[in-house]
């Protein structure tokens, strides 16, 4: 009978998942899917604010209440506006990753970006939460005159 | 002195240059974006400040900076979906060459009725 040679008790290989998130291949797929939306969502914008009835001559405060007394327009705007500056954000994170070779200037220019980011998003996020259509006084604006 | 290289199938040729022009044009919108939520955020301290933001971009030099911008976006765009399409249509690695000429053909396709109607109204008064 020949002797069985007993298997030896390796520690396994560092696990990938233990070692390893898959943080960029989430990125990866996150630009991909916000990049589709996006095309939709900013073609959207523009072609409301730039193409259709008079173009960027219409664009005035009234213009702006016009659109943000709609749930759909406040909506869509929100939606834009964070997966813009996400996809924005993570765009120029590889753009660093890729460009700064010294590991303190990545650093720095990344906190900055991300600072830059959460500011613009809350300030946005704020905007179009609390806007308020009258708060011109003169306001002949329908909403405001009742 | 040495001959030309020929070039790869991608470095130097059309692959490259849209990476090169989605890295710009990605960067260039970024930092809009940036200016744009701060000049919206006018319309919370008030409709005249907002007015005042906005008459910037009324104005013809920035009209035109607007053209130049939403070239930017529409080629990020459509060179964006010939991404997606290189990385998830299977024969997407195949056509990227040709993909690359069909986004330059939906720019052209775009841009030139957008820059005559929106050239009138920053020009049309």
């Amino acid at each position: 009978m020949a002797t069985q040679t007993p298997v030896p008790d390796v520690a396994a290989p560092r696990s990938r998942t233990a070692q390893r998130t898959n943080y960029e291949m989430t990125s990866w797929l996150f630009m991909r899917g916000s990049g589709v939306l996006l095309v939709f969502l900013v073609l959207g914008h523009l072609w409301v604010n730039l193409v259709t009835g008079e173009g960027i001559s219409q664009v005035d405060f009234a213009f702006v209440a016009g659109k943000w007394s709609s749930p759909f327009w406040q909506v869509f705007d929100l939606l834009m506006l964070w997966l813009a500056q996400l996809h924005g954000t993570n765009g120029l994170r590889t753009v660093i990753n890729d460009y700064a070779e010294r590991d303190q200037t990545r650093f720095w220019l990344k906190a900055l970006l991300y600072a830059a980011s959460v500011a613009v998003l809350a300030l946005g996020t704020l905007v179009i939460f609390t806007f308020d259509p009258c708060i011109d006084p003169a306001s002949t604006l329908s909403v405001c005159t009742r | 002195m040495a001959t030309r290289p020929a070039g790869t199938l991608y470095r130097g040729r059309e692959g490259m240059w849209t990476w090169v022009a989605h890295r710009i044009t990605g960067v260039a919108i970024f930092f809009f974006l940036f200016a744009h939520v701060i000049d919206v955020a006018m319309v919370r301290v008030s409709a005249d400040a907002w007015n005042t933001a906005i008459a910037t971009y009324q104005n013809p030099v920035v009209g035109l900076m607007e053209l130049g911008l939403v070239a930017a976006v529409v080629f990020h765009a459509s060179n964006g979906l010939r991404i997606i399409a290189i990385d998830f249509w299977s024969q997407g690695p195949r056509y990227q060459r040709q993909m690359s000429w069909a986004v330059g053909g939906i720019f052209v396709l775009l841009m030139v009725p957008f820059a005559i109607r929106h050239l009138t109204h920053v020009f049309g008064g």
